[in-house]
């Protein structure tokens, strides 16, 4: 009888709520990983996804309905994100989905999401998350492979072929390890050293003086993340080698030429977004509008510079909005189609075209070419 | 052959941190037959709070000062409020509580900082000190020196002074030691200072090279850990030679081997000694008398 009881008002509460809910505001969830071991992924995505939400709302809305925000933390963990993604689609009953910081993360809400119909926008790089495409699920980050094309690209320009390879055994370092394997053939590289060093390692002058000692090495490249590339920076200024030192995109920050030092760090040249040389873009290029008006609100509010992660929510949340707006409703199916029907869209990270055949959206050109000099950037290409 | 002074160094700096790591294990085994398992968070703590005096504006002698006050009354407070409490507890018990108050202080750490990595200065500069082809870090010298250092007075505060005769006899036998008239209660507080200060030493110095986050402590008091198994837990000797051991074994695996055995080749080598000598390399046998 209590349960009767408590099912008839359930019930008669939704029934009352959800026609409110329906006109007044737009249901958004998220879970990212703000804690825990990819918190240098989730905290800065999760303070954008808050920030760009206030403003939306502060700006009269999207065609003039708020948007309800209900942002979960999953703290890294895959099982965690399965939860919290039901949660959102079953109990939050969002009409769209963005998060899933790690790749681990995204394809446990992947699953979810592709089940239940509901728009998804991943924040995670592998390339697995849009290969095969999936109806519902889209991503904002490139992926690995692009940053090892980006870097053998400029390598060959150099008219460098033979590459020493350093790499972290965290899972950062080890995927793109494994693609820039796999792509190296097709584009005239040669992998000649293939080294590793453990995320928390102090020292890698034994793998760097392995990789020296290799006959042919014509350049380094260090797949990795964290403290690994600053120490492996370091060391390569300390065994004074004499060729060029490449870095992925997963160092580009400004914290980087803090940690490894700005004297180590001179001549180091990696891939990285427009968001990271904000200051340097040309007024007349597309990005300039976009990047440094996000960079500006996030240095206000946060007092630190947005990372290049934190721009990927950037274009998630932005995508997500633009769709919304353009689908007229807060329809699941509506936004997907409307996902879907994205053209030359102006992001942080680099100017997406979704297809039917294409949820990523992205080219080598969203990655510029940089190089490290006097503490400071310089765009290459 | 320069390769090879090459690996020497590069295992030399990283043992000496492992060694410094393992020292700090030291004082409150000896004291509790505790192995304190929040030695890797004093470690991170005096990186952490040195990088934020130091940011903060003050100089950095008075910054790494201040962090190794910090962290000793941090290890004070560990034993007074979490220790203490649970006196009479078997030691897996305060073991545990050791594992509790690490991830207690890695996630206070985590909201009182913030997530980021940091590093300061070195001490004496980034130019690499040229040997034989071979390079060195001025900073790995002060590592390596402050390993000596630690291990030399730990050897003199256990072998040459009273107090430090206590702190033995206190592990040795709580009961006895209180009836000579030892206060048991001073010597566990003492030695959880003193471990959290060498600890944070520790931290202070290994930062330029290892760099610092709030959850550097966790991989450091794991190599710390084994590098004192390997010496021999509860012997300075045992400490600073097993961490260079280890650094050494790393070093040269992942010149001569490959990089991806290093961490597996050294792991093995220290089933091997323990297979054959249960206590370490210099521990000493302990008799449980019934």
């Amino acid at each position: 009888m209590k349960l009767a009881i408590r099912t008839t008002l359930g019930i008669l509460a939704a029934g009352v709520a959800l026609p409110i809910a329906a006109q007044a505001e737009i249901r958004l969830g998220a879970s990212v990983s703000a804690t825990g071991p990819a918190a240098f992924l989730g905290d800065p995505e999760a303070k954008t996804i808050e920030m760009m939400v206030e403003e939306i709302n502060a700006a009269g809305g999207i065609n003039g309905e708020e948007i309800a925000l209900t942002l979960y933390d999953d703290g890294g963990d895959p099982n965690k994100a399965r939860t919290f993604a039901t949660r959102l689609v079953e109990d939050d009953e969002v009409v769209a989905i963005i998060g899933g910081s790690t790749t681990g993360t995204t394809m446990s809400i992947l699953d979810v999401a592709e089940d239940e119909g509901i728009p998804f926008i991943s924040l995670a790089g592998a390339i697995s998350i849009v290969d095969p495409v999936r109806d519902y699920v889209f991503k904002t980050p490139h992926t690995d492979r692009m940053a090892c094309e980006k870097i053998f690209a400029d390598m060959i320009a150099q008219g460098i072929t033979k590459v020493g390879m350093i790499s972290g055994t965290d899972g950062f370092g080890a995927s793109m390890q494994a693609q820039c394997s796999d792509v190296a053939g097709a584009q005239g590289i040669e992998i000649v050293a293939d080294e590793t060093y453990g995320p928390q390692d102090a020292d890698m002058t034994p793998q760097l003086t392995r990789i020296r000692n290799t006959e042919g090495v014509q350049a380094v490249l260090n797949p990795g993340f964290g403290q690994g590339p600053a120490i492996v920076t370091r060391n390569f200024a300390q065994l004074g080698f004499d060729i060029p030192l490449y870095q992925s995109h997963g160092v580009a920050s400004d914290a980087f030429i803090e940690l490894a030092g700005a004297d180590a760090a001179e001549g180091v040249r990696l891939p990285g977004t427009a968001l990271l040389i904000g200051d340097l873009l040309a007024e007349d290029d597309p990005q300039y509008k976009v990047v440094t008006e996000y960079a500006a609100a996030y240095r206000a509010k946060y007092d630190q510079a947005p990372s290049t992660f934190a721009g990927y929510a950037h274009d998630a949340v932005a995508l997500m909005v633009d769709a919304i707006t353009r689908a007229g409703e807060a329809d699941p199916d509506a936004i997907r189609d409307a996902l879907e029907e994205t053209q030359g869209f102006v992001g942080t990270t680099g100017t997406y075209s979704f297809s039917p055949k294409d949820h990523l959206g992205l080219d080598l050109t969203a990655f510029r070419m940089l190089q490290i000099t006097d503490g400071g950037w310089k765009q290459l290409d | 052959m320069d390769a090879l002074l090459q690996f020497i160094f590069s295992g030399m700096t990283v043992g000496a941190v492992y060694a410094l790591v393992a020292l700090g294990f030291t004082i409150i085994y000896n004291a509790s037959d505790v192995v304190n398992f929040a030695q890797g968070e004093f470690v991170m703590l005096g990186g952490m709070i040195t990088v934020f005096a130091h940011q903060a504006g003050l100089p950095l002698p008075l910054a790494a000062v201040l962090a190794i006050l910090a962290t000793a009354a941090l290890g004070v407070a560990l034993n007074k409020l979490a220790i203490e409490p649970a006196r009479g507890a078997p030691v897996v018990s305060l073991i545990i509580i050791t594992i509790g108050a690490s991830i207690l202080i890695r996630g206070a750490t985590q909201l009182i900082f913030d997530k980021q990595l940091h590093r300061f200065p070195s001490f004496s500069g980034d130019d690499p000190i040229r040997v034989m082809g071979a390079t060195i870090l001025p900073q790995s010298l002060w590592v390596i020196g402050g390993a000596v250092a630690v291990f030399v007075a730990l050897w003199l505060f256990f072998t040459r002074t009273l107090t430090g005769k206590a702190v033995l006899a206190t592990a040795n036998n709580r009961v006895a030691a209180q009836l000579v008239g030892i206060n048991t209660g001073w010597v566990m507080t003492l030695s959880f200072g003193l471990s959290a200060a060498i600890g944070a030493l520790a931290g202070v110095l290994v930062t330029p090279i290892t760099l610092v986050s709030y959850d550097v402590g966790v991989a450091l008091a794991l190599k710390g850990f084994a590098a004192a198994m390997l010496g021999g837990m509860g012997n300075p000797k045992g400490a600073l030679l097993g961490g260079l051991l280890l650094g050494l074994l790393e070093a040269l695996t992942a010149g001569y081997l490959s990089s991806q055995y290093k961490d597996a080749v050294a792991f093995i080598v220290i089933l091997g000694v323990l297979f054959v000598m249960p206590q370490g390399i210099f521990g000493h046998k302990s008799t449980e008398r019934v």
